[in-house]
Protein backbone atom coordinates (compact mmCIF):
# COMPACT_ATOMS: atom_id res chain seq x y z
CA UNK A 1 0.00 0.00 0.00
CA UNK A 2 3.03 2.46 0.87
CA UNK A 3 4.46 1.68 -2.21
CA UNK A 4 1.50 2.59 -4.51
CA UNK A 5 1.29 5.71 -2.45
CA UNK A 6 4.77 6.85 -3.52
CA UNK A 7 4.16 5.77 -7.00
CA UNK A 8 1.37 7.86 -7.10
CA UNK A 9 3.21 10.84 -5.91
CA UNK A 10 5.39 10.37 -8.46
CA UNK A 11 3.16 10.39 -11.21
CA UNK A 12 1.45 13.57 -10.00
CA UNK A 13 5.02 14.77 -9.59
CA UNK A 14 5.26 14.12 -13.52
CA UNK A 15 1.96 15.16 -14.73
CA UNK A 16 2.95 18.18 -13.20
CA UNK A 17 6.25 18.80 -14.56
CA UNK A 18 4.58 18.41 -17.64
CA UNK A 19 2.19 21.42 -17.11
CA UNK A 20 5.18 23.45 -15.63
CA UNK A 21 7.24 22.84 -18.49
CA UNK A 22 4.67 23.72 -20.93
CA UNK A 23 4.05 26.91 -19.05
CA UNK A 24 7.78 27.54 -19.41
CA UNK A 25 7.49 26.81 -23.32
CA UNK A 26 4.45 29.69 -23.12
CA UNK A 27 5.99 32.47 -20.84
CA UNK A 28 10.02 32.22 -21.35
CA UNK A 29 10.54 30.34 -24.82
CA UNK A 30 7.68 31.83 -26.63
CA UNK A 31 7.58 35.52 -24.73
CA UNK A 32 3.53 35.37 -24.08
CA UNK A 33 2.75 37.33 -21.34
CA UNK A 34 -0.43 37.37 -19.64
CA UNK A 35 -1.34 40.55 -18.95
CA UNK A 36 -0.80 42.11 -22.42
CA UNK A 37 -3.92 41.57 -23.68
CA UNK A 38 -5.67 44.66 -21.63
CA UNK A 39 -3.43 47.47 -21.29
CA UNK A 40 -2.99 48.36 -24.89
CA UNK A 41 -4.10 50.66 -28.10
CA UNK A 42 -3.35 50.49 -31.77
CA UNK A 43 -2.29 53.35 -34.31
CA UNK A 44 -1.60 52.61 -37.66
CA UNK A 45 0.87 53.83 -40.29
CA UNK A 46 0.72 53.78 -44.09
CA UNK A 47 4.41 52.64 -45.65
CA UNK A 48 5.53 52.49 -49.26
CA UNK A 49 7.21 49.33 -48.71
CA UNK A 50 7.72 47.56 -45.37
CA UNK A 51 10.55 45.33 -47.09
CA UNK A 52 10.61 41.82 -44.77
CA UNK A 53 8.82 43.28 -41.59
CA UNK A 54 6.86 41.06 -40.32
CA UNK A 55 3.95 40.61 -37.90
CA UNK A 56 4.81 40.64 -34.05
CA UNK A 57 8.08 42.83 -34.93
CA UNK A 58 8.85 45.15 -32.45
CA UNK A 59 7.83 48.81 -32.01
CA UNK A 60 10.99 51.34 -30.59
CA UNK A 61 11.12 54.30 -28.93
CA UNK A 62 14.18 55.51 -28.63
CA UNK A 63 15.16 52.15 -28.91
CA UNK A 64 13.26 50.73 -26.03
CA UNK A 65 10.27 48.45 -26.67
CA UNK A 66 6.67 50.09 -26.37
CA UNK A 67 4.77 47.48 -28.71
CA UNK A 68 4.13 45.05 -31.43
CA UNK A 69 3.54 45.03 -35.21
CA UNK A 70 -0.08 43.25 -35.17
CA UNK A 71 -0.84 43.10 -38.66
CA UNK A 72 0.54 43.84 -42.32
CA UNK A 73 -2.03 44.21 -45.25
CA UNK A 74 -2.18 45.77 -48.62
CA UNK A 75 -4.04 49.07 -48.39
CA UNK A 76 -5.93 48.91 -52.16
CA UNK A 77 -6.96 52.66 -52.35
CA UNK A 78 -3.17 53.83 -52.43
CA UNK A 79 -1.49 50.19 -53.20
CA UNK A 80 0.90 50.86 -49.92
CA UNK A 81 1.02 48.47 -46.65
CA UNK A 82 -0.85 49.35 -43.77
CA UNK A 83 0.61 48.24 -40.25
CA UNK A 84 -1.83 48.14 -37.50
CA UNK A 85 0.60 48.74 -34.24
CA UNK A 86 -0.09 47.22 -30.76
CA UNK A 87 1.28 49.54 -27.94
CA UNK A 88 1.62 49.93 -24.60
CA UNK A 89 -1.48 51.73 -22.81
CA UNK A 90 1.13 53.95 -21.12
CA UNK A 91 1.32 55.97 -24.21
CA UNK A 92 -2.28 56.50 -25.05
CA UNK A 93 -2.25 60.22 -25.64
CA UNK A 94 1.40 60.51 -25.42
CA UNK A 95 2.08 60.38 -29.48
CA UNK A 96 1.48 63.39 -31.32
CA UNK A 97 0.01 63.87 -34.58
CA UNK A 98 3.32 64.79 -36.25
CA UNK A 99 5.37 62.03 -35.00
CA UNK A 100 7.24 59.80 -37.53
CA UNK A 101 7.31 56.16 -38.01
CA UNK A 102 10.07 54.42 -39.68
CA UNK A 103 11.33 51.11 -40.51
CA UNK A 104 14.90 50.16 -39.15
CA UNK A 105 17.32 47.05 -39.35
CA UNK A 106 18.63 45.76 -36.33
CA UNK A 107 22.40 45.17 -37.48
CA UNK A 108 23.31 44.26 -41.00
CA UNK A 109 21.08 41.80 -41.77
CA UNK A 110 18.99 41.69 -38.96
CA UNK A 111 15.33 41.75 -38.14
CA UNK A 112 13.23 44.65 -39.37
CA UNK A 113 11.55 46.83 -36.70
CA UNK A 114 9.73 50.02 -36.47
CA UNK A 115 10.88 53.27 -34.64
CA UNK A 116 8.99 55.79 -33.43
CA UNK A 117 10.00 59.25 -32.83
CA UNK A 118 7.64 61.91 -31.32
CA UNK A 119 7.09 64.94 -32.74
CA UNK A 120 6.23 68.49 -31.36
CA UNK A 121 2.53 69.22 -32.40
CA UNK A 122 0.53 69.99 -29.31
CA UNK A 123 -2.64 67.17 -30.42
CA UNK A 124 -2.11 63.73 -29.48
CA UNK A 125 -2.97 60.28 -31.95
CA UNK A 126 -5.98 58.32 -30.32
CA UNK A 127 -6.76 54.83 -30.25
CA UNK A 128 -7.11 53.59 -33.99
CA UNK A 129 -5.92 57.01 -35.41
CA UNK A 130 -3.17 56.93 -38.60
CA UNK A 131 0.59 58.34 -38.24
CA UNK A 132 1.32 60.18 -41.28
CA UNK A 133 4.90 60.87 -41.31
CA UNK A 134 6.61 57.63 -42.54
CA UNK A 135 10.26 56.43 -43.92
CA UNK A 136 10.01 53.44 -45.39
CA UNK A 137 12.40 50.38 -45.26
CA UNK A 138 15.58 50.63 -46.98
CA UNK A 139 15.77 47.79 -49.52
CA UNK A 140 19.26 46.85 -49.73
CA UNK A 141 19.04 46.19 -53.96
CA UNK A 142 17.78 49.90 -54.16
CA UNK A 143 20.69 50.61 -52.48
CA UNK A 144 23.05 49.41 -54.57
CA UNK A 145 21.52 50.43 -57.64
CA UNK A 146 21.40 54.14 -56.55
CA UNK A 147 25.03 53.34 -56.03
CA UNK A 148 26.10 52.20 -59.39
CA UNK A 149 24.20 54.54 -61.01
CA UNK A 150 25.63 57.41 -58.77
CA UNK A 151 29.11 56.01 -59.93
CA UNK A 152 28.60 55.27 -63.65
CA UNK A 153 26.63 59.56 -64.03
CA UNK A 154 30.17 60.46 -61.91
CA UNK B 1 4.16 -21.34 -72.33
CA UNK B 2 1.43 -23.15 -69.96
CA UNK B 3 3.10 -23.80 -67.37
CA UNK B 4 4.66 -20.58 -66.98
CA UNK B 5 1.75 -18.76 -67.54
CA UNK B 6 0.46 -20.66 -64.59
CA UNK B 7 3.65 -19.81 -62.61
CA UNK B 8 2.52 -16.31 -62.91
CA UNK B 9 -0.79 -16.56 -61.89
CA UNK B 10 0.69 -18.33 -58.45
CA UNK B 11 2.87 -15.19 -58.41
CA UNK B 12 -0.05 -12.92 -58.60
CA UNK B 13 -2.45 -14.75 -55.89
CA UNK B 14 0.76 -14.59 -53.77
CA UNK B 15 0.93 -11.30 -53.76
CA UNK B 16 -3.41 -11.17 -53.27
CA UNK B 17 -3.00 -12.99 -50.59
CA UNK B 18 -0.37 -10.76 -48.92
CA UNK B 19 -2.38 -7.77 -50.20
CA UNK B 20 -5.68 -9.34 -47.82
CA UNK B 21 -3.05 -10.39 -44.82
CA UNK B 22 -1.86 -6.88 -44.65
CA UNK B 23 -5.31 -5.50 -44.73
CA UNK B 24 -6.93 -7.67 -42.52
CA UNK B 25 -4.20 -7.03 -39.54
CA UNK B 26 -5.08 -3.30 -40.17
CA UNK B 27 -8.50 -3.91 -39.73
CA UNK B 28 -7.76 -6.17 -36.52
CA UNK B 29 -5.09 -3.26 -35.65
CA UNK B 30 -8.26 -0.65 -35.68
CA UNK B 31 -10.72 -2.25 -34.54
CA UNK B 32 -8.08 -3.49 -31.24
CA UNK B 33 -7.63 0.28 -30.93
CA UNK B 34 -11.22 1.22 -30.74
CA UNK B 35 -12.38 -1.42 -28.81
CA UNK B 36 -9.23 -0.80 -26.28
CA UNK B 37 -8.85 2.73 -25.77
CA UNK B 38 -13.13 3.96 -26.27
CA UNK B 39 -13.74 1.39 -22.65
CA UNK B 40 -14.96 3.37 -19.51
CA UNK B 41 -12.49 3.42 -16.75
CA UNK B 42 -13.41 1.96 -13.54
CA UNK B 43 -12.10 3.07 -10.10
CA UNK B 44 -9.39 -0.16 -10.40
CA UNK B 45 -9.18 1.04 -14.20
CA UNK B 46 -7.27 4.30 -12.94
CA UNK B 47 -5.22 2.25 -10.42
CA UNK B 48 -4.18 0.60 -12.95
CA UNK B 49 -3.33 3.43 -15.50
CA UNK B 50 -1.61 4.69 -12.30
CA UNK B 51 0.65 2.39 -12.73
CA UNK B 52 1.33 2.05 -16.30
CA UNK B 53 1.95 6.04 -15.65
CA UNK B 54 4.80 4.63 -13.54
CA UNK B 55 6.17 2.23 -15.55
CA UNK B 56 6.07 4.25 -19.27
CA UNK B 57 5.84 7.19 -18.04
CA UNK B 58 8.22 8.29 -14.52
CA UNK B 59 10.82 5.66 -15.74
CA UNK B 60 10.94 6.90 -18.83
CA UNK B 61 11.92 10.38 -17.51
CA UNK B 62 15.51 9.98 -16.76
CA UNK B 63 17.12 9.13 -20.23
CA UNK B 64 14.30 11.55 -22.19
CA UNK B 65 15.71 14.54 -19.78
CA UNK B 66 19.47 13.39 -20.51
CA UNK B 67 19.25 12.90 -23.69
CA UNK B 68 17.23 16.49 -24.25
CA UNK B 69 20.29 18.41 -22.42
CA UNK B 70 23.08 16.55 -24.47
CA UNK B 71 21.10 17.92 -27.73
CA UNK B 72 19.94 21.17 -26.74
CA UNK B 73 23.94 21.60 -25.80
CA UNK B 74 24.75 20.03 -29.53
CA UNK B 75 22.41 22.27 -31.33
CA UNK B 76 23.94 25.02 -29.26
CA UNK B 77 27.44 24.15 -30.17
CA UNK B 78 27.06 23.89 -33.75
CA UNK B 79 24.62 26.45 -34.26
CA UNK B 80 27.17 29.03 -32.83
CA UNK B 81 30.30 27.88 -34.89
CA UNK B 82 27.62 28.16 -38.60
CA UNK B 83 26.18 31.41 -37.23
CA UNK B 84 29.55 33.30 -35.41
CA UNK B 85 30.46 33.17 -38.87
CA UNK B 86 27.93 35.23 -40.00
CA UNK B 87 28.29 37.54 -37.09
CA UNK B 88 25.09 36.35 -36.28
CA UNK B 89 25.53 34.28 -33.09
CA UNK B 90 22.99 36.56 -31.87
CA UNK B 91 20.02 34.59 -33.30
CA UNK B 92 21.53 31.32 -31.80
CA UNK B 93 18.57 31.19 -29.31
CA UNK B 94 16.09 31.43 -31.92
CA UNK B 95 18.24 28.65 -33.97
CA UNK B 96 18.18 26.45 -30.46
CA UNK B 97 14.26 26.61 -29.73
CA UNK B 98 13.17 26.41 -33.03
CA UNK B 99 14.93 23.46 -33.42
CA UNK B 100 13.40 21.77 -30.68
CA UNK B 101 10.42 22.59 -30.22
CA UNK B 102 8.77 22.01 -34.08
CA UNK B 103 11.40 19.23 -34.73
CA UNK B 104 13.56 17.29 -32.30
CA UNK B 105 11.60 17.20 -29.51
CA UNK B 106 8.44 15.26 -30.81
CA UNK B 107 10.65 12.99 -32.96
CA UNK B 108 13.79 11.81 -30.71
CA UNK B 109 11.36 11.72 -27.53
CA UNK B 110 8.82 9.35 -29.63
CA UNK B 111 12.17 7.41 -30.78
CA UNK B 112 13.59 6.89 -27.37
CA UNK B 113 10.01 6.41 -25.92
CA UNK B 114 9.86 3.17 -28.59
CA UNK B 115 12.68 1.85 -27.63
CA UNK B 116 12.68 1.86 -23.25
CA UNK B 117 8.94 1.70 -23.17
CA UNK B 118 7.37 0.15 -26.52
CA UNK B 119 9.54 -2.60 -26.87
CA UNK B 120 8.85 -3.34 -22.86
CA UNK B 121 4.99 -3.19 -23.51
CA UNK B 122 5.18 -5.44 -26.37
CA UNK B 123 7.50 -8.03 -24.16
CA UNK B 124 4.82 -7.66 -21.53
CA UNK B 125 1.86 -8.59 -23.27
CA UNK B 126 2.93 -10.94 -25.43
CA UNK B 127 4.57 -13.01 -22.54
CA UNK B 128 1.21 -12.26 -21.08
CA UNK B 129 0.03 -14.23 -23.96
CA UNK B 130 2.46 -16.90 -24.51
CA UNK B 131 2.00 -18.18 -20.83
CA UNK B 132 -1.63 -17.97 -21.71
CA UNK B 133 -2.73 -15.15 -19.06
CA UNK B 134 -4.85 -13.44 -21.28
CA UNK B 135 -6.98 -16.37 -22.70
CA UNK B 136 -7.20 -17.09 -18.53
CA UNK B 137 -8.42 -13.94 -17.59
CA UNK B 138 -11.20 -14.14 -20.37
CA UNK B 139 -12.05 -17.75 -18.86
CA UNK B 140 -12.48 -15.87 -15.34
CA UNK B 141 -14.63 -13.28 -17.28
CA UNK B 142 -12.18 -10.56 -17.07
CA UNK B 143 -12.04 -8.72 -20.57
CA UNK B 144 -8.16 -8.24 -21.61
CA UNK B 145 -8.63 -5.41 -23.69
CA UNK B 146 -10.05 -3.67 -20.75
CA UNK B 147 -7.97 -4.88 -17.74
CA UNK B 148 -4.36 -5.36 -19.40
CA UNK B 149 -4.57 -3.01 -22.68
CA UNK B 150 -6.72 -0.08 -22.21
CA UNK B 151 -4.52 1.24 -19.06
CA UNK B 152 -0.94 0.92 -21.22
CA UNK B 153 -2.77 2.58 -24.16
CA UNK B 154 -3.57 5.53 -22.04
CA UNK B 155 -0.58 5.56 -20.24
CA UNK B 156 1.38 6.09 -23.28
CA UNK B 157 -1.03 8.84 -25.01
CA UNK B 158 -0.65 10.98 -21.57
CA UNK B 159 3.13 10.40 -21.32
CA UNK B 160 5.01 11.21 -24.27
CA UNK B 161 3.55 14.81 -24.50
CA UNK B 162 4.65 15.58 -21.50
CA UNK B 163 7.80 13.53 -22.02
CA UNK B 164 8.13 16.04 -25.05
CA UNK B 165 7.99 19.20 -22.86
CA UNK B 166 10.46 18.40 -20.35
CA UNK B 167 12.43 17.68 -23.35
CA UNK B 168 12.29 20.66 -25.16
CA UNK B 169 12.59 22.60 -21.89
CA UNK B 170 15.62 20.71 -20.89
CA UNK B 171 17.12 20.89 -24.26
CA UNK B 172 16.46 24.83 -24.20
CA UNK B 173 18.29 25.07 -21.16
CA UNK B 174 21.08 23.14 -22.09
CA UNK B 175 21.37 25.49 -25.42
CA UNK B 176 21.83 28.10 -22.73
CA UNK B 177 24.64 26.64 -20.92
CA UNK B 178 26.57 26.04 -23.68
CA UNK B 179 25.63 29.48 -25.74
CA UNK B 180 25.47 31.63 -22.86
CA UNK B 181 27.64 30.75 -20.02
CA UNK B 182 30.55 29.07 -22.27
CA UNK B 183 30.46 30.70 -25.88
CA UNK B 184 29.63 34.26 -24.51
CA UNK B 185 26.47 34.96 -26.14
CA UNK B 186 25.02 37.97 -24.38
CA UNK B 187 22.19 36.15 -22.25
CA UNK B 188 19.93 39.56 -23.08
CA UNK B 189 19.74 38.21 -26.84
CA UNK B 190 19.44 34.66 -26.11
CA UNK B 191 15.96 34.92 -25.03
CA UNK B 192 14.77 37.82 -26.73
CA UNK B 193 15.42 36.61 -30.13
CA UNK B 194 13.98 33.09 -28.86
CA UNK B 195 10.88 35.15 -27.80
CA UNK B 196 10.64 36.63 -31.04
CA UNK B 197 10.17 34.09 -33.17
CA UNK B 198 8.83 31.17 -31.10
CA UNK B 199 5.24 31.59 -31.03
CA UNK B 200 2.93 29.68 -28.92
CA UNK B 201 0.44 28.85 -31.03
CA UNK B 202 2.46 27.46 -34.28
CA UNK B 203 5.82 26.33 -32.92
CA UNK B 204 4.68 24.84 -29.26
CA UNK B 205 1.10 23.93 -30.22
CA UNK B 206 2.34 22.09 -33.74
CA UNK B 207 4.86 19.72 -32.07
CA UNK B 208 2.15 18.92 -28.79
CA UNK B 209 0.31 17.88 -31.77
CA UNK B 210 2.94 15.90 -33.40
CA UNK B 211 3.84 14.38 -29.93
CA UNK B 212 0.29 13.26 -29.38
CA UNK B 213 -0.07 12.03 -33.31
CA UNK B 214 3.09 10.00 -32.42
CA UNK B 215 2.49 8.88 -28.67
CA UNK B 216 -0.47 7.01 -30.47
CA UNK B 217 1.07 5.64 -33.31
CA UNK B 218 4.07 4.38 -30.89
CA UNK B 219 1.85 3.07 -28.18
CA UNK B 220 -0.78 1.16 -30.98
CA UNK B 221 1.71 -0.24 -32.51
CA UNK B 222 3.58 -1.53 -29.75
CA UNK B 223 0.34 -2.77 -27.71
CA UNK B 224 -1.17 -4.52 -30.73
CA UNK B 225 2.21 -6.24 -32.03
CA UNK B 226 2.10 -7.62 -28.08
CA UNK B 227 -1.45 -8.51 -28.20
CA UNK B 228 -1.13 -10.29 -31.84
CA UNK B 229 1.92 -12.17 -31.70
CA UNK B 230 2.91 -16.02 -32.41
CA UNK B 231 2.92 -17.26 -29.06
CA UNK B 232 6.18 -18.67 -28.50
CA UNK B 233 9.87 -17.29 -27.50
CA UNK B 234 10.33 -16.54 -31.20
CA UNK B 235 7.68 -14.78 -31.22
CA UNK B 236 7.95 -12.65 -28.96
CA UNK B 237 11.88 -11.28 -30.02
CA UNK B 238 10.40 -10.97 -33.50
CA UNK B 239 7.49 -8.38 -32.48
CA UNK B 240 9.71 -6.69 -30.18
CA UNK B 241 11.98 -5.70 -32.62
CA UNK B 242 8.97 -5.25 -35.16
CA UNK B 243 7.65 -2.89 -32.59
CA UNK B 244 11.09 -0.50 -32.45
CA UNK B 245 11.33 -1.10 -36.17
CA UNK B 246 7.75 -0.13 -37.39
CA UNK B 247 7.01 2.62 -34.84
CA UNK B 248 10.29 4.31 -35.62
CA UNK B 249 9.67 4.43 -39.37
CA UNK B 250 6.25 5.55 -38.72
CA UNK B 251 7.31 8.10 -36.89
CA UNK B 252 10.26 9.67 -39.03
CA UNK B 253 7.12 9.25 -42.17
CA UNK B 254 4.47 10.61 -40.11
CA UNK B 255 6.84 13.93 -39.23
CA UNK B 256 7.52 14.59 -42.69
CA UNK B 257 4.08 14.33 -43.48
CA UNK B 258 2.70 16.56 -40.26
CA UNK B 259 4.99 18.97 -41.20
CA UNK B 260 4.88 19.40 -44.57
CA UNK B 261 1.29 20.05 -43.47
CA UNK B 262 2.13 22.49 -40.65
CA UNK B 263 4.62 24.17 -41.57
CA UNK B 264 4.76 23.60 -45.73
CA UNK B 265 2.25 26.43 -46.41
CA UNK B 266 4.77 29.05 -44.92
Amino acid sequence: MKRSKTMELGVGLFMLAGIVGLIFLGLRVSGLSLTSSTQTFHLEANFANIGSLKPRARVTMAGVTVGRVESIELDTEWYDARVVMKLNSDLEGQISRDSTAAILTAGLLGEQYIGLSIGGDPEMLADGETIRDTQSAVVLEELIQQFVSSMANG
Amino acid sequence: MDANFSHALARVARLGRKGCDLLEALGRAGLFLGQSAISVPSREGWRLWMQQMHFVGVLSLAIVLVSGLFIGMVISLQGYTILVEFGAEEALGQMVALSLLRELAPVVAALLFAGRAGSALTAEIGLMKATEQLSSMEMIGVDPLRRVVAPRLWAGFVSLPILTVGFSVVGVWGGYLVGVQWLGVFEGSYWSNMQASVTFLNDVGNGMIKSMVFAVVVTWIAVFQGYDLVPTSEGISRATTRTVVYSSLAVLGLDFVLTAVMFGGL
